[in-house]
Formats: structure tokens, C-alpha cells, sequence
């Protein structure tokens, strides 16, 4: 069993990592291919050079960087809170931090645009919709990813010893608990930022700008500029995700994957 | 707890105290708000309005037997279904023994904390860049298809393409089995080398080994990462959106063309079509759920 079972391990190893690169590779290959006859990097300059790109692709930090401030908003007072002094909230409120799992996205859209597009409810074209239902996908993640931060330190005393210093809640929260957590909410930022960099359907059904719809178009139009996307865009996502698992040493988090 | 309470301490105490009201729950409110207005009333919607006549708003099961009885709409669940099954097994297999030798296959140590990363990102990787990836891998221009070409053997000659149900299924497998990994290598850690040495002890050939000790206690934790990795490609848009756009019915896909404009020619049928992968989603969650406890038996 030792010896066989070693050269198996190896060649079940070589086919998956042939099965992650090859098209990795190729995309970059594909991308090289612009000018004929040679490689270059043409295409990678016509796309740094295409104000619709830089356009939608600042739209989509933009949209990413707003959903992570709302989600740290809205989800750290509200694990905070559960972690402290409401454990009998913790079930509902993780019940509801998982529902994205169980309404596959196409749906969630399918309800939002129908739910918002007819008065007293006439938001279906605002960005606050975009930025709600962003953080609604990415809820799973970041929802976990501090409440696994806060589990690691001692709530309790650092909000007693804060207290007793005269501290508010205010204070509490973004000067004592933030800080301690920074980790955990900055691998929970990370993995929102790829997804909503990633994000096709949303922005495209709620017609707003962003980089993955942008890309979709493009795919349909040209052949090099969008293989070169797709390798930027797969550098962002090994750089966010790399990060993730580089802070995140040590932390036993798991992450199921989503938004597919 | 709060400062109030250790002010009072000192002063005597006049009549019992009142039951604590604590006004804690208040800072869940932005959290509930967030919840129902964003995703509970919306997706609430979506159960009412399937059972709600789109003209006269009385209660009725039409949309559900139409539904039902629509060739098309029940091919389509059909199609999704086929395709997370198959990439679910095939999927769950391949990450099972890529697992497996990465944690028990004697390799060395760097292999298995590299490997998990990659999964971790592979994992997470889909949609347009991902269908794109495939596309220049194995699209009629691709490099995997030129080199072969090259090599005497034309794949578009015998029968393959990537735009169809089996390319798909092979873009989805590019998600499904990290995922795999990333599931069950916690179960992998938790099976203890003592029962593989007690089994070699006993004169317990490989074989017998996998049969009666590893696969037993394995065997519900495969099946639910498999359950997940089924929810997982059943719920995927953007990946076949991306690949073929449109043209393999995906309920998904046909839910998709039903959120711009009314497809289907009854919007009660759309709130139908939603609500059933809903259902089906639900299903397998509670499946999971149920599975994980009986391996947590061993596996802790």
C-alpha cells in the first residue's frame, strides 16, 4: 500500500494541478496573441487604454469599497451584540446570514427587480439597491468571517475594562472592538471586494456600470482585450484571496464558495 | 452590566426588583431592517406571488400545475439537475482523492498548504473569466486545440464541443472539486492513523480497511460536501450565461431571460419557476445539515 499509494497521491496531484493551469495558461497565452505572429502585450495596452474599461472597472471598486463599509456597519454591532448580550438572537440571525446559500442569485435578482420596480417601491434604479443587494450576497462570508474574529477575542472584558474607563458604545465599538478584529473583517473585505469585482448578474440586471458585465460584452465583440481581462481579473482574485489566506494563517475558517 | 445598574448598587432597596428590560435588542434593529427589507420581503415575494393569480390576487396552485405540466420549464430543472448530479459525483470523486493523497499520500509537507490556497481560490474562481478561460483553452482557436491539431488529432472532428452539456460540465468542474477539497480535508484530518494501524494489526488487507472502517465514517461526510457541491452548480448562472450564452435551458438561465421581460407569458409562472429551486435548494441544505451531525459521531 506505502509505495502505490505514494504514486498515485502524485499522479492525482499532477492531473489537478494540470486541470487548474491549463486554463490559466492558455488565457495567458491567448492574451498574448494581439499582434500576429509574435506575442506582445497589445492587448493588454488597448485595455488600459479603454476609458470604457478604467470606467467600469473604478465603478466596480467602487461599488465593492461602499458594500464592505456597509456590511462592517451593519454586521459587527449585530454579531457584537449577539457575542455579548442576546445569545438567544444567535439562531435567527445566523439563519438569515445564510439564506444566500439557499436562494441561488439568478433568483434573488429575479425577486429583487420585481419586488422594487413598481411603486410605493420604486427603487429598482437606485444604487442603493446595488449596494444592498451586494451586501446581501456577501452576507454569508462577512457575516462569518467576524463573528469567527469576535470569537477569538474576549468580548466581554474588553467591553467591561472600556466601560469602566467611561467609554460609550460608540467608542467601544470602533475604537476597541474593530481594532481587535482587524483581521477577520479584513479577510471578510477581501473576499466581498472579489466578489463583487466578479459579480455579473446584479449589475447587469439593475443596468448599472461594472466590470464583469463590461467583460461579458466585450467577449461578444473581441477576442484579445477580453482573454487580457480575464487574466487581470484573475490576478485580483488570487491577489484578494492569496491575502485572505496569508492574514487569515492560523484561523480554522472555511469558506463555501457562492455567486457562480 | 450597563453603568446605570452600578450607580444604583449603593441606594436601598425599596421594592423588589423589576425584571431586567433590557433595550440591547434595539442594536439588532439596522440588522432586521437590512434582512427584511433586502432579502426576506423580497424573497417572500416570490413564495406569495407564485400562488397568487397575477390578475385577480386570489390564492391558486395554477401556476405550480402549469409549471408541472410545461415539457419545457420541467426540462429545464431536468437539465440543471443532470448537470450538478454529474459534476457533483464527478467533482466530489476527483477532490475526494486529491484530498486524500494531498493529506495522507505521503507527499511532502509544502505540497498540502499550497495545494489547499489554490483550492481555496479555484474554488472561488467563475463566471466570464472563467468561461473565457475555457474558451481559449478549448474553444476551435484555443491553444489546447491548435497543439492538438498539431499533434494529428482534431477533438472538434470526433464529436466534442464546449459549448454544449459536457464542455459545460467540464467549466463547472473547474469550481467543483476544489471545493471538494476545501469540505472534506477536515475529514480526511479527523480520520486517526491509530484505526488504519489497528485494522493493519488485525491483518485487515487495504481493501478491507477501506471497506469496513475508513468508508463507513467517511461515507456521510462525502455525501454531504456532495450535496454541497449539487447546490452549488445547481443555483450557477453566470458560467453558462458566459459559455454558451443561453442556449443550454439551464432553469437558471431561463429564469434569467424572465427577469428583463415576461418570457414565459405569465409572470405567475416566472415566481413558480424560482420557487421550485428554491425547494430544491432547501431540500438540500436540510439534507446536509442532517448528515453533518451524523459524521460529527466520529469526525470532530
Amino acid at each position: 500500500m506505502k509505495r502505490g499509494g505514494q504514486a498515485w497521491a502524485w499522479f492525482w496531484m499532477i492531473v489537478g494541478i494540470l486541470y487548474f493551469f491549463l486554463p490559466l495558461v492558455a488565457t495567458f497565452l491567448f492574451s498574448l496573441r494581439a499582434r500576429l505572429g509574435v506575442l506582445s502585450f497589445d492587448a493588454y495596452q488597448t485595455v488600459f487604454n479603454d476609458p470604457n474599461f478604467i470606467y467600469n472597472f473604478s465603478y466596480s471598486v467602487f461599488w465593492a469599497l461602499l458594500t464592505i463599509i456597509v456590511g462592517i456597519l451593519i454586521f459587527v454591532p449585530t454579531a457584537y451584540l449577539i457575542r455579548l448580550r442576546l445569545p438567544q438572537f444567535r439562531a435567527p440571525v445566523e439563519f438569515i446570514t445564510l439564506l444566500p446559500f439557499v436562494i441561488p442569485a439568478i433568483v434573488y435578482v429575479f425577486s429583487l427587480v420585481r419586488t422594487f420596480s413598481k411603486p410605493p417601491l420604486l427603487i429598482v434604479d437606485s444604487p442603493v439597491l446595488l449596494i444592498a443587494a451586494y451586501a446581501v450576497l456577501s452576507m454569508p462570508y462577512m457575516y462569518s468571517a467576524i463573528d469567527t474574529g469576535l470569537r477569538a477575542i474576549d468580548v466581554r472584558t474588553l467591553t467591561e475594562a472600556a466601560q469602566s474607563l467611561g467609554a460609550g458604545w460608540g467608542t467601544i465599538l470602533f475604537r476597541i472592538i474593530l481594532p481587535n478584529i482587524r483581521v477577520a473583517i479584513l479577510s471578510g473585505s477581501f473576499l466581498t471586494f472579489a466578489i463583487v469585482i466578479g459579480e455579473l448578474i446584479l449589475a447587469d440586471y439593475l443596468v448599472k456600470p461594472a466590470f464583469a458585465p463590461y467583460m461579458a460584452y466585450l467577449m461578444q465583440q473581441k477576442a484579445y482585450e477580453p482573454a487580457a481581462m480575464a487574466v487581470m481579473s484573475f490576478a485580483l482574485t488570487w491577489a484578494c484571496l492569496g491575502i485572505i489566506q496569508f492574514v487569515g494563517r492560523g484561523s480554522d475558517q472555511t469558506q463555501i464558495a457562492g455567486g457562480h | 452590566m450597563t453603568t446605570v445598574n452600578a450607580v444604583k448598587r449603593d441606594a436601598p432597596q425599596a421594592r423588589p426588583a423589576l425584571p431586567k428590560f433590557s433595550w440591547a435588542w434595539l442594536g439588532l434593529m439596522p440588522f432586521f431592517i437590512f434582512a427584511f427589507l433586502f432579502l426576506l420581503y423580497p424573497a417572500s415575494v416570490i413564495g406569495v406571488r407564485s400562488f397568487q393569480d397575477t390578475k385577480t390576487h386570489a390564492f391558486t396552485f395554477k401556476y405550480i400545475v402549469e409549471l408541472l405540466q410545461t415539457p419545457y420549464l420541467l426540462g429545464s430543472y431536468w437539465i440543471s439537475i443532470k448537470i450538478s448530479l454529474i459534476t457533483a459525483l464527478g467533482g466530489g470523486l476527483f477532490g475526494f482523492l486529491l484530498a486524500y493523497s494531498a493529506i495522507r499520500g505521503g507527499l511532502p509537507r509544502f505540497m498540502r498548504s499550497s495545494f489547499m490556497t489554490f483550492c481555496g481560490v479555484a474554488s472561488n474562481f467563475a463566471g466570464v473569466p472563467l468561461a473565457f478561460a475555457f474558451i481559449a483553452l478549448l474553444s476551435p482557436p484555443g491553444e489546447l486545440t491548435k497543439l492538438l491539431i498539431a499533434l494529428g488529432y482534431n477533438p472538434y472532428f470526433h464529436g466534442f464541443t464546449l459549448y454544449t452539456f459536457w464542455g459545460l460540465s467540464m467549466v463547472y468542474m473547474y469550481f467543483q472539486f476544489p471545493l471538494m477539497v476545501l469540505i472534506i480535508a477536515p475529514a480526511i484530518d479527523g480520520l486517526r492513523r491509530e484505526w488504519l494501524e489497528a485494522a493493519e494489526n488485525l491483518g485487515a488487507s487495504s481493501f478491507q480497511y477501506w471497506r469496513y472502517v475508513a468508508f463507513p465514517i467517511l461515507f456521510p461526510a462525502i455525501l454531504g460536501a456532495m450535496i454541497l457541491l449539487f447546490g452549488n452548480a445547481f443555483g450557477a448562472y453566470a458560467t453558462a450565461q458566459a459559455l454558451t450564452g443561453g442556449s443550454i435551458n439551464l432553469v437558471t438561465i431561463v429564469i434569467g431571460s424572465q427577469v428583463s421581460g415576461d418570457v414565459l407569458g405569465d409572470p405567475g409562472l416566472g415566481y413558480a419557476l424560482a420557487l421550485g429551486m428554491v425547494v430544491v435548494m432547501a431540500f438540500a441544505i436540510v439534507a446536509r445539515t442532517l448528515l453533518q451531525r451524523r459524521t460529527e459521531r466520529w469526525l470532530r
